[in-house]
């Protein structure tokens, strides 16, 4: 679809990238959201993060994700980039970027699409630390 | 009949694949599969909060599995 861009990659994303495809005459303003990956949780030291994914699935439920958040705010383009493999501390896993006439709708499609990315997107990531491992989410 | 089932994140640990070609009845549900599943590997058995997809799209409990379907156990994902 051509006001969608999908993208799930172990190359570095790029935000530029992300911008150059929803940037639009039309549009009054654009809203990007750039996950990055954290130094601690709670209160442990993250060495890095291993990202994992059901590919075919996850690119799937990212594009269905980004058609609701089109047509829920009337927002004009949107690109949601997800990368795979290992990432260090202060690396990029997800941009999501959004478009859209009025600056309302495009930060709302942007939360909405980040929400529900982290809900129902295929793609799960194991935390490393200085004595361990773990799956994030894996015990709710 | 046979269905593929893949497996992810935690679960996979658990089992120690990533692959499974299982065995099932016919007209078995997405509920039968998991209830097999945990007899069959007892290391899931405190383990049952995971969705499931079938064919790429998650599946409620009561949808009847075919010959050759693609089934995926989904742990609670964390992407982003």
């Amino acid at each position: 679809m051509k006001n969608i861009s999908i993208k799930l990659t172990s190359d570095t994303l790029s935000l530029q990238e992300c911008y150059a495809f929803v940037e639009d005459p039309s549009c009054g303003g654009i809203d990007v959201f750039i996950g990055t990956v954290r130094n601690h949780t709670a209160k442990k030291t993250v060495n890095q993060l291993d990202f994992s994914a059901y590919g075919p699935m996850a690119l799937k439920e990212m594009e269905k994700i980004a058609r609701h958040a089109l047509a829920k705010f009337e927002a004009h383009k949107i690109a949601i980039h997800h990368a795979e493999g290992i990432l260090k501390i202060g690396d990029i896993p997800v941009i999501i970027a959004v478009s859209a006439a009025h600056r309302t709708a495009a930060f709302e499609a942007c939360k909405f699409a980040i929400d529900r990315l982290k809900e129902t997107v295929p793609i799960w990531k194991k935390e490393h630390f200085e004595d361990g491992e773990i799956w994030v989410n894996a015990h709710p | 009949m046979k269905v593929q089932v893949l497996l992810f994140g935690i679960v996979a640990d658990l089992i120690g694949k990533e692959t499974l070609n299982f065995a099932i009845e016919n007209n078995d549900t997405v509920k039968n599969l998991k209830t097999a599943l945990r007899t069959k590997y007892p290391q899931l058995k405190n383990y049952s909060t995971y969705a499931v997809a079938v064919n790429e799209h998650y599946a409620q409990e009561d949808i009847v599995l075919k010959e050759n379907d693609i089934i995926a156990i989904i742990p609670p994902v964390s992407g982003g």
